[in-house]
């Protein structure tokens, strides 16, 4: 079977790979890209630990073939810190600790991040319904919800 | 399995023609992925339709009507003022499909060509009687959306067929439309039950109205006679609970998971009368 030639912009690095046609851009990432981060749950667009930037909007990696992604910017967890800099969100899971077993983190960093960049001050019940495509079996979300609250917070007072 | 972009519906439509096995048409893809995952469906020719020009494009014609692309997310249809001002009961059907993730890739086509009985999306543009261009290899054709759906996952397209657009009409004054389904949580799952409502007023009274369930058989259907115990009213209580009655009755569930048959069919005469409400209530210009 002929693999397909991709190029994209990953984390703003050009980046090519070949794909299977069947091959999903979490495959893709992971098996040919080296990117190990994002995270394979479900495989079927539920729980949201593959979520990725595609393009600057938030989806659900399992549920893009590879060969989309040609021509196109993703960024994934990888690209979250500015070297050894944590970004806010990064950092605020750490002091709430919002995770435990930490599987669904980069899928929620990842859709936080993506949030808070759609709108700086959420509700709770915004931010609650903007991650409800995320699954964390087990936090019971609470501390999640607080630690994007408080980044939220924290990033609103230094821009 | 081969993957082809198509650069016009009539290349997609030659391509899916000409394949000499399984094919699926891909735009949001949240549909054909999972089907692929699960072994469900194990396409050998899909025919990416999203390059297409203008199929991420959400106009308005100059008779007032829409015409939706077929690559137009969820989450840029739920963000278009002018036609959720329109067509608030279609946005709400659509924006109940799915997570914030889904909703960057979902469709309101691939919701129709699922063929899924409790699309949510698909109600209201019955509701609304909107139709789709179809585009074959003998050239192009309308159809209403209600002659979609043939049954679970199936449609009435043929080989070589792909939807084209989505086409609303143009709202008109004093009208307003609305969805409702039934979940057992807030968000998140698929319709037990789903109604839409659309209607026109003339004063206080419903001149014009169509009625539309989802998950009560086989496809989504349009329900004449549920319209039929609404027109000429003005909405009264005789009025709601002849609708209702008339919805339950079209209804021919089957039992499962989601909710026994009885279960649905009560709850469809529950849903139409609290969608027309809405519906009522937003021809009159209120919220």
């Amino acid at each position: 079977m002929s693999k397909i030639h991709v190029t994209t912009k990953i984390n703003g690095d050009e980046v090519e790979f070949l794909a299977d046609p069947r091959e999903t851009l979490l495959d893709c990432l992971r098996d040919h890209v080296g990117l190990t981060g994002t995270k394979e749950g479900c495989g079927t667009g539920d729980c949201g630990a593959c979520s990725v930037e595609l393009d600057g909007t938030l989806v659900c990696s399992c549920l893009v073939l590879g060969a989309e992604a040609n021509g196109k910017s993703v960024n994934t967890i990888e690209g979250m810190a500015k070297g050894e800099e944590l970004h806010p969100l990064q950092r605020k899971f750490i002091e709430h600790a919002a995770l435990q077993c930490g599987f669904c983190t980069p899928g929620i960093l990842v859709a936080a991040k993506s949030l808070l960049e759609k709108n700086p001050n959420p509700t709770e019940e915004e931010a609650r319904f903007w991650l409800a495509g995320n699954l964390c079996r087990c936090t019971g979300y609470d501390k999640i919800i607080r630690a994007v609250l408080d980044a939220a917070a924290e990033m609103r007072e230094t821009a | 399995m081969n993957y082809h972009v198509a650069t016009s519906f009539e290349e997609a439509s030659a391509i899916a023609a000409a394949s000499k096995g399984v094919t699926r048409f891909l735009a949001g893809g949240t549909d054909v992925l999972v089907q692929m995952r699960a072994g469900i469906v194990q396409p050998d020719d899909i025919i990416d339709i999203k390059k297409i020009s203008g199929t991420d494009v959400i106009a308005q014609n100059d008779d007032g009507s829409w015409r939706i692309g077929i690559a137009v997310p969820g989450a840029r249809l739920g963000a278009h003022a002018g036609f959720g001002s329109d067509w608030p009961g279609i946005v709400e059907g659509m924006e109940l499909v799915g997570s914030t993730q889904v909703q960057s890739r979902a469709t309101l086509t691939g919701n129709l060509c699922n063929g899924s009985p409790a699309a949510d999306s698909v109600p209201g543009l019955v509701a609304a009687g909107a139709t789709v261009t179809v585009v074959g290899t003998k050239g192009s054709r309308e159809i209403v959306v209600e002659n979609i759906p043939a049954g679970p996952g199936r449609t009435t397209l043929e080989k070589g067929e792909v939807i084209a657009a989505i086409n609303v009409p143009a709202r008109g004054a004093n009208a307003g439309d609305a969805y409702l389904r039934f979940i057992p949580r807030t968000e998140m799952d698929i319709a037990v039950v789903g109604c839409a409502v659309n209607l026109r007023l003339e004063g206080d009274k419903v001149v014009e109205a169509r009625v539309a369930v989802g998950a009560v058989a086989p496809t989504v259907i349009l329900v004449p006679e549920a319209a039929e115990a609404i027109i000429g009213t003005t909405l009264d209580d005789a009025a709601l609970a002849a609708l209702a009655a008339a919805a339950s009755a079209a209804s021919k569930p089957i039992s499962d998971k989601r909710g026994t048959a009885e279960f649905r069919i009560e709850i469809a005469g529950v849903l139409a009368k609290r969608a027309a409400k809405i519906a009522y209530a937003r021809a009159k210009g209120e919220k």
